[in-house]
């Protein structure tokens, strides 16, 4: 039913620190070596080795450059399914293929189901679902559900593949529907934002922005040696034997 | 948007067949027009005939077309699902209506109330089929008070400017659909025009600093995640028709409304045949026309995944 849940019992979402992700795209190859074999598989590439490659991916990493008064930097963007609370992507399904999880919160697709009018790419203000033209059918991002209820992995393995992979821990992930949770926390201490909150789709996944520039630091531009004021002592006969 | 063809055709095709079947279940069914065989036999299939056609073509878009059936089942939430589920229920009114209008000779009775419901039946599909378009918050474009309108207004003018080439072809022209069509073709370049001014002055709130969180200043792309076109590109980031815009127009509304216009207001001043031939040309130029329309409508689309690419 691609009616939407009146309510979730959890938000399982994502976090994403953009003031640490280094941009290495470590994510993105974690994410892809998973889902090829799992819930949505297979992540089918076309021409992988030729002149036209495409294929299909749940997390692609963007690099921008943000210019504001206080100066420029480049910002790493990681893009993936944001798990909305009103995702048309599921409203707009006409076959029930989509769908949105009432105990978790978690967006996902019936592969056997989904009859390919690719119509929840088109709701998708994110650009989170991809086409397999392969198989004929939409697929998208799974927060890696055959990982975070995994019995056979260890516990600290039970988070989704894009988060275990990530070397400077910008990426989090857990109930975003409890104020009480170490990730909601983080949202709250960092001032996490929505993305395109003005469309309203209320996605469950945040993104932590960069930090505000600092003042403190010695710029860059500073001589890389400064002159030494005249002291008494040992330094300052070492000083003045030095200055001869 | 990527303007596929097979959707372009659909929604062209069965925008005109279900004028048109409204029109003839309405003004037919009311004993307006005389029950004439092969009257009937042309114009319900010319209408039948576009609508199953449009179907076929948008059947052809899906990755899993053996799946079709599925999309009758959620009609709650889906415009699309409620599009296929009006489409093939108006089959059923429809149908009855041919059998009684065309094989049976019958205006009155059951076959009237067929013809109202197939007429009633034509007008909610032609508004779910807006309304799938009207809903995507994500293309400002299509997300707009002119896209359900310009959808009904579409259909009403392609279907009476058919039904009045169908009635011409027969010798039974009357000045009033003549007049009605061509009308209904002025309505329709107004909207047109209306909406062309409502796009152009479009300010969306969505930018790529809400895109990505990025508060104040400028964002720019600076390296995309991946070096070839991916199917977002190609789906979503379609940009020929913007290089292309002014003179795109311009052959919509020269095929589509002046021309058909000129050819209608020549029709009434001349007698049949000539009045004929020049009323099935108006039809045909129209509907490429619409095709060059709908084209645009998608063409012109932007989706707001295209500010991720700096697009």
């Amino acid at each position: 039913m691609t009616c939407l849940p009146a309510h979730t019992d959890k938000k399982l979402g994502l976090v994403i620190d953009l003031d640490t992700c280094v941009g290495c795209q470590a994510c993105v190859t974690a994410c892809k070596e998973w889902n090829t074999g799992g819930h949505m598989a297979p992540l089918t590439d076309i021409d992988p080795y030729g002149g036209d490659v495409d294929g299909v991916w749940f997390n692609r990493v963007h690099s921008y450059e943000h210019v504001t008064e206080m100066g420029g930097r480049t910002v790493n963007f990681p893009r993936s399914c944001l798990h909305c609370d009103t995702p048309a992507c599921v409203t707009v399904c006409p076959t029930g293929a989509s769908y949105k999880r009432a105990s978790d919160g978690i967006v996902l697709v019936d592969e056997d189901k989904c009859i390919g009018c690719k119509l929840c790419s088109w709701a998708c203000p994110y650009g989170a679902r991809e086409f397999d033209t392969d198989v004929g059918v939409m697929k998208k991002c799974t927060l890696c559900v055959d990982r975070i209820y995994n019995d056979n992995l260890a516990e600290e393995d039970r988070v989704p593949a894009c988060v275990a992979a990530c070397p400077t821990s910008a990426r989090h992930f857990g109930d975003l529907g409890d104020p009480a949770s170490a990730i909601s926390q983080l949202v709250a201490e960092r001032g996490g934002v929505d993305l395109m909150p003005e469309l309203g789709y209320h996605p469950t996944n945040k993104y932590l922005p960069p930090r505000a520039h600092t003042t403190r630091a010695a710029s860059v531009l500073a001589p890389a040696l400064e002159p030494v004021r005249a002291e008494g002592g040992f330094l300052g006969w070492v000083d003045r034997m030095l200055s001869h | 948007m990527h303007p596929a063809f097979s959707v372009v055709f659909f929604t062209t095709a069965t925008g005109a067949g279900y004028g048109l079947l409204a029109l003839l279940g309405v003004l037919a069914g009311q004993g307006f027009v005389p029950p004439d065989f092969w009257l009937g036999i042309v114009g319900m299939g010319l209408a039948l005939g576009l609508i199953s056609a449009g179907l076929l073509s948008s059947a052809g878009h899906l990755g899993r077309p053996e799946r079709a059936w599925r999309a009758f089942s959620q009609w709650r939430s889906s415009w699309l699902s409620r599009e296929g589920v009006a489409s093939v229920a108006t089959f059923v009114p429809a149908g009855l209506f041919a059998i009684g209008w065309v094989f049976l000779g019958r205006t009155n009775g059951w076959v009237a109330i067929a013809g109202l419901l197939a007429a009633a039946g034509a007008v909610a599909t032609v508004c779910t089929t807006g309304m799938i378009y009207a809903s995507l918050k994500p293309i400002a474009q299509w997300h707009s008070r002119f896209t359900l309108p310009g959808y009904l207004i579409f259909s009403a003018m392609s279907g009476s400017v058919l039904l009045n080439a169908l009635l011409q072809g027969f010798a039974l022209g009357s000045t009033i659909v003549l007049a009605g069509c061509t009308l209904l073709t002025l309505l329709g370049w107004g909207w047109k025009l209306a909406t062309y001014r409502y796009n152009d002055r479009l300010e969306i709130p969505t930018n790529a600093n809400t895109a990505t969180g990025l508060a104040g200043g400028t964002v720019r792309s600076l390296e995309w995640p991946h070096t070839e076109e991916n199917y977002l590109l190609k789906e979503m980031g379609f940009r020929i028709a913007r290089k292309h815009k002014a003179r795109l127009r311009q052959i919509t509304q020269v095929l589509a409304f002046a021309l058909p216009v000129l050819l209608l207001i020549a029709a009434l001043a001349l007698r049949w045949p000539y009045a004929a031939v020049l009323s099935a040309l108006a039809a045909t130029v129209q509907f490429a026309g619409m095709l060059v329309e709908r084209w645009l409508f998608f063409a012109e689309a932007k989706h707001t995944v295209t500010l991720y690419y700096g697009r």
